[in-house]
């Protein structure tokens, strides 16, 4: 209440200083250095344009005296522009500063922090802490509140140096450090505590790299978790080790290529290629799927090494087919706007975009997988089959179409993996290669036919590899998780989740 | 039986034959080309390979897709051998040191590169190292009885994690390039036709060494027991005899031969490199034995030619369809010929 | 690893051995197989074990065998924890084993078959440095006999009827030479004449060796003249003479009444 008083009894004085310094912006280089400077000072918006028009060669000098920005090329009669030397300079820089932190611009507050915070010095703190006061973006504070800080520390005052220290030592960027590691040598009887500072920035620091690892983890668990469930379908329903699973997400990413360059034509569809790409990549996968069991797996039943060679054979035959179709270099697949940029979460966590919907893409085909087996008849039927095959055959369940449509859900799922692969890795004839070792650790890991052990081994696998990976390097990473899975399976033959309740066998 | 051992015979006779004709002038008719006798002695080594993966697949069941990991191993051991013998006559000159690691700027050999100037020791390694990996792997996985396609995966995984890491320049065995620029061995110029021909019957008698002592080893009481564990482990287990090492013996042996196929082969091609490592190759492997007939050396050794054969013949008239083949096949073989050509050969005697 | 090897190269003993299971308690995702099942087989006994599907009397064997690992309880054959080694060292302890479904080596002649099963040391240096002496060839051959194999010595196991298969089982217990021979089910597809064959045979080897049989065929059982025991629901029911386990009302209720 006090406050405002003081602004209501100070708002008509400040009008008659700012009306009685603007023509003293045409005067002499002394002159205008302190008019700017008072200007800076006096926190009117009216003055912005006006320093801004100085600042750039565009203010005028009119014949009556007084100053008046230059609209267009055209310079009136009598009126000349206003020159400036180098010290008004100087003061231009900092009074527009000062001024444009009172700005309505967002863009233009946070400019002009970025510009406090380049060439801190103890006279912005007054403008910084007003503006602060007042400041509602979350971004533009952020970076205020770090020119305060430095501004702050570069005042000769000790108190104020403090406040500074404590400023920069509750944000969380690697700036504020560097401000304070900075002054560290300049401000010997401060160490204490800029050590502290420097402490805890490293402690919120650290916390973010957490965060970001726990994020990238979740990421490459994701990707795991859709190229392992379809495999997971087919080998814990089958017992058949797809091993052409890689060359069919790989065709769901050529799918998606396809389905983009169709679309390329129809402005209507363009937005929507990704959306088309999803059940056309899961038919057309779908559709090889059950092909090779009809055609070919079906005769191994009960052959399970025959069947792998048989499947890989499948896989070199459909890799270098899309190899000769298409070529062997890399096809572009443009992401749709929505699935751009990066998202920035609070405590400074940033993640992209595109792989924030992978996760939850991936969790959608999980939880669709999960529905079609516990809630549709085609998945009671895959139940029956599982558990026993000959009597679901005396149930009158024809396996044979079960087992067909079984591997068609399975490959289906792997399409979809190639949609989503498409989005953040290279669409090559051997995307599917470098997926595929990997998903079957996840499977082995997980344990046969569990969704569940399927879920929390490729997140398993996915966080611990990206926790391993800065420590120990991406190969040894993968090297280490091998041999961790080796150990593991020591203890659990059958994987985490055992189809049977025989894993106690310890 | 008789007829088989002389067709054998005859067989390894016109191989042997081979380099004598290479020496012939290019005149004679009767003349054959030195990259004939190369990609003959290549093949040898990888029928050595082929009755390696037989013993283990074909003979106990254990299906492994990283038997190339063994042979990639057992070629490194050698080729580290070459590249200590190189000596100051690399391109940096290095008395000591290969050309890659002065060219990493190391300052000294790594600890794990000591001895292997001296060949026994190398050679010993190239057996040795493999040996060990199968063990250690082996062990692992038979004790937990991680059996049939589990196997065949982690074991593929387990070539894959040795590939990447073999790709790296810190590993100390020359990164993405590998080994190459090979000079001599045994004090014989490597790029002589002598050597060359030594090189062929080195491969050629090792052929014919590990075949005799395969097909004694499973005409004895252990072959039965191999063969029992194929067709039904756990029945084996309750007669008494333990599973685990009975697998492990004969993977650890298994893996030895296909060290020694990498080491025989390496000399011969001149060059070493992480692809060896490549999952891809040890599946071909797999083909190879697969196509011929698993479960019967002949088969094995003949798989390997054959395949070899067809891939050379393939990549030099239409090398695009040379993977579409293979991948047939993949497929062709356990549908239309599960028993291979052995299979496909015994078949017609039994109608006739 | 060494003491069975060391056991299997001892000359036959005479069985001093019984069977001990107190207490065992086996479950599988919550239900329980074997709940509380405590058995006595004496030294030379030879036992009959009868009960309806799902008594539990397979998971018995395995328990026995090592093939099961209990949850609680105990398994002793003599002084030695059976719930603490794995297949192989119990059957080198001499324990053997007939399974239910005959599995033999198809791809291995009756010969081999008995061959592999005949008593020596199992590991691999010795299996392959192991050469047919006249005596063990001696002893094959009697087997092959009794088991009425001897005109089939050299066919694949595979080509074997299914009542051959389940003699050349048999064949390969007796070649294990074991002191407690548990046997499941052994007269499943077997011609009347050879269901008494049977029995004669395991009454005869019984005396020497502990044996325990499964089987449904009260004929059968009968013709043992033994001790039977009687499961339900994976614990003991009832236990005696045949006569005394007829007339159990209890036993009549869950399996005879039925």
């Amino acid at each position: 209440m006090l406050l405002l008083g003081l602004f209501l009894l100070l708002g008509p004085a400040r009008a008659q200083a700012f009306d009685s310094l603007v023509p003293r912006l045409g005067g002499s280089f002394a002159e205008q250095a302190e008019a700017v400077e008072r200007l800076g000072a006096l926190g009117d918006a009216r003055a912005l344009p006006l320093l801004q028009a100085l600042a750039d060669s565009r203010l005028l000098k009119l014949a009556d005296g007084g100053v008046a920005v230059q609209q267009g090329s055209a310079v009136p009669e009598g009126a000349s522009p206003v020159r400036i030397n180098n010290r008004v300079r100087v003061a231009l820089r900092g009074a527009l500063g000062r001024l444009q932190l009172a700005s309505p611009v967002a863009a233009q507050r946070l400019s002009a922090a970025e510009a406090i915070l380049r060439n801190r010095s103890a006279e912005d703190i007054p403008a910084l802490e007003a503006a602060l006061a007042r400041e509602q973006n979350a971004q533009v504070r952020e970076r205020m509140e770090l020119a305060l800080g430095g501004s702050r520390l570069a005042s000769a005052d000790a108190a104020a140096k403090r406040a500074g220290i404590a400023t920069l030592g509750a944000s969380s960027s690697p700036e504020a450090r560097n401000l304070l590691l900075a002054s560290r040598a300049a401000n010997a009887e401060l160490g204490a505590e800029i050590d502290a500072a420097v402490a805890a920035i490293d402690r919120k620091l650290q916390l973010r790299q957490a965060a970001e690892t726990f994020f990238q983890g979740l990421s490459l668990g994701s990707v795991l978790l859709l190229a392992a469930l379809g495999l997971a379908v087919t080998f814990g329903v089958m017992g058949v080790i797809n091993m052409a699973h890689g060359e069919f997400v790989m065709i769901g990413a050529y799918a998606t290529v396809v389905v983009q360059e169709f679309c390329r034509n129809i402005p209507a569809l363009q937005p929507w290629s990704l959306p088309l790409a999803i059940p056309v990549a899961f038919l057309v996968t779908a559709v090889i799927g059950a092909a090779m069991e009809r055609g070919l797996i079906r005769h191994l039943y009960g052959r399970p090494l025959e069947t792998l060679l048989l499947t890989f054979g499948v896989g070199m035959v459909l890799q270098q087919v899309v190899r000769l179709v298409f070529g062997a270099q890399n096809r572009e697949v443009i992401s749709p706007a929505w699935m751009m940029g990066t998202l920035v979460l609070p405590g400074g966590v940033t993640i992209t975009q595109n792989r924030a919907w992978i996760i939850l893409f991936a969790l959608a085909v999980l939880l669709a997988t999960l529905a079609a087996i516990r809630l549709t008849r085609f998945g009671l039927e895959m139940r029956a089959v599982v558990q026993n095959r000959r009597i679901a055959a005396t149930m009158g369940i024809r396996t044979g179409r079960v087992d067909a449509m079984t591997f068609a859900f399975g490959s289906g799922i792997a399409g979809l993996a190639g949609v989503a692969l498409s989005q953040i890795d290279n669409v090559s004839p051997n995307l599917g290669t470098g997926y595929i070792i990997d998903s079957f650790m996840v499977v082995v890991f997980g344990g046969v036919g569990s969704l569940m052990g399927t879920l929390i081994g490729a997140f398993t696998l996915g966080l611990v590899n990206k926790i391993l990976e800065p420590y120990a390097g991406v190969v040894l990473a993968k090297v280490l998780l091998l041999v961790g899975i080796m150990l593991f399976i020591q203890r659990r033959p059958k994987g985490l989740f055992a189809l049977k309740g025989r894993a106690a066998d310890q | 039986m008789m007829t088989r051992r002389i067709v054998l015979l005859v067989a390894v006779l016109l191989l042997a034959l081979l380099p004598v004709l290479n020496a012939l002038p290019s005149s004679n008719p009767l003349h054959v080309s030195d990259f004939l006798v190369s990609i003959i002695g290549k093949w040898i080594c990888y029928a050595i390979l082929a009755l390696a993966l037989d013993l283990a697949w074909g003979y106990a069941g254990i299906l492994s897709l990283g038997h190339g990991a063994f042979f990639a191993l057992g070629g490194y051991a050698i080729g580290m051998h070459l590249m200590r013998l190189i000596g100051p006559r690399g391109v940096y000159g290095h008395p000591v040191l290969p050309d890659f690691m002065v060219f990493l700027g190391y300052r000294e050999l790594p600890w794990f590169w000591l001895g292997f100037d001296w060949f026994p020791f190398a050679f010993l390694m190239a057996l040795v190292v493999p040996g060990l990996l199968a063990l250690v792997v082996g062990y692992l996985a038979f004790r937990s009885r991680i059996t049939g396609v589990y196997l065949s995966i982690i074991t593929q995984a387990l070539t894959y994690a040795l590939m990447l890491a073999f790709f790296r320049n810190d590993m100390g065995f020359g990164g993405n390039n590998g080994f190459t620029d090979f000079k001599e061995l045994l004090g014989l110029p490597l790029n002589s036709g002598t050597t060359r021909a030594i090189l062929f019957y080195a491969a050629l008698v090792s052929l014919v060494v590990v075949f005799l002592l395969c097909s004694a080893l499973t005409r004895t009481k252990y072959g039965r027991v191999l063969t029992a564990i194929r067709d039904a482990e756990s029945r084996v287990r309750f007669l008494g005899y333990s599973v685990t090492q009975h697998k492990l013996f004969v993977f650890v042996l298994s893996a030895m031969i296909a060290g020694l196929a990498g080491a025989l082969y390496v000399p011969l091609v001149g060059i070493i490199n992480p692809g060896e490592f490549s999952p891809g190759n040890s599946i071909e492997a797999v083909v190879w034995v697969a196509f011929g007939g698993r479960g019967t050396l002949v088969g094995a050794v003949l798989g390997a030619f054959s395949v070899n054969a067809l891939k050379t013949w393939l990549t030099s008239v239409a090398p695009d369809l040379w993977l579409i083949a293979l991948g047939c096949l993949f497929v062709a073989v356990p549908l239309l010929l599960p028993k291979g050509l052995v299979g496909l050969v015994r078949r017609r005697k039994g109608k006739a | 690893m060494m003491e069975p090897e060391a056991l299997a190269t001892m000359p036959h003993a005479i069985s001093t051995q019984g069977l001990y299971l107190d207490g065992v308690t086996v479950a599988f995702d919550g239900f329980r197989a074997l709940n509380n099942l405590s058995l006595i087989v004496e030294p030379g006994e030879l036992r009959a074990v009868i009960g309806p599907n799902g008594a539990g009397k397979t998971t018995m064997m395995d328990c026995i065998t090592g093939k099961t690992r209990p949850g609680s309880g105990i398994v002793k054959f003599g002084d030695r924890d059976l719930t603490r080694m794995d297949e192989a060292s119990i059957a080198n302890l001499g324990v053997g084993r007939k399974f239910q479904k005959p599995t033999v080596f198809d791809a291995l002649t009756v010969f081999e078959n008995l061959e592999l099963a005949l008593k020596a040391p199992r590991n691999p240096i010795a299996c392959i440095r192991w050469v047919l002496r006249g005596e063990a060839r001696a002893r094959i051959e009697k087997t092959m006999q009794e088991i009425g194999l001897t005109a089939r010595a050299h066919d694949l196991a595979g080509l074997l009827s299914h009542g051959q298969k389940q003699w050349l089982e048999i064949g390969m217990l007796l070649m294990q030479d074991p002191q407690l021979l548990l046997v499941d089910e052994p007269v499943a597809g077997m011609t009347d004449h050879e269901t008494e064959q049977t029995a004669a045979l395991l009454t005869g080897i019984a005396g020497e060796r502990s044996v325990v049989v499964v089987e449904h065929d009260l004929e059968f059982v009968k013709a043992l003249n033994s001790r039977v025991t009687v499961l339900h629901e994976g614990s003991v029911l009832s236990e005696g003479s045949i006569t005394h386990v007829q007339n159990d009302p209890r036993v009549v209720e869950v399996y005879l009444g039925r």
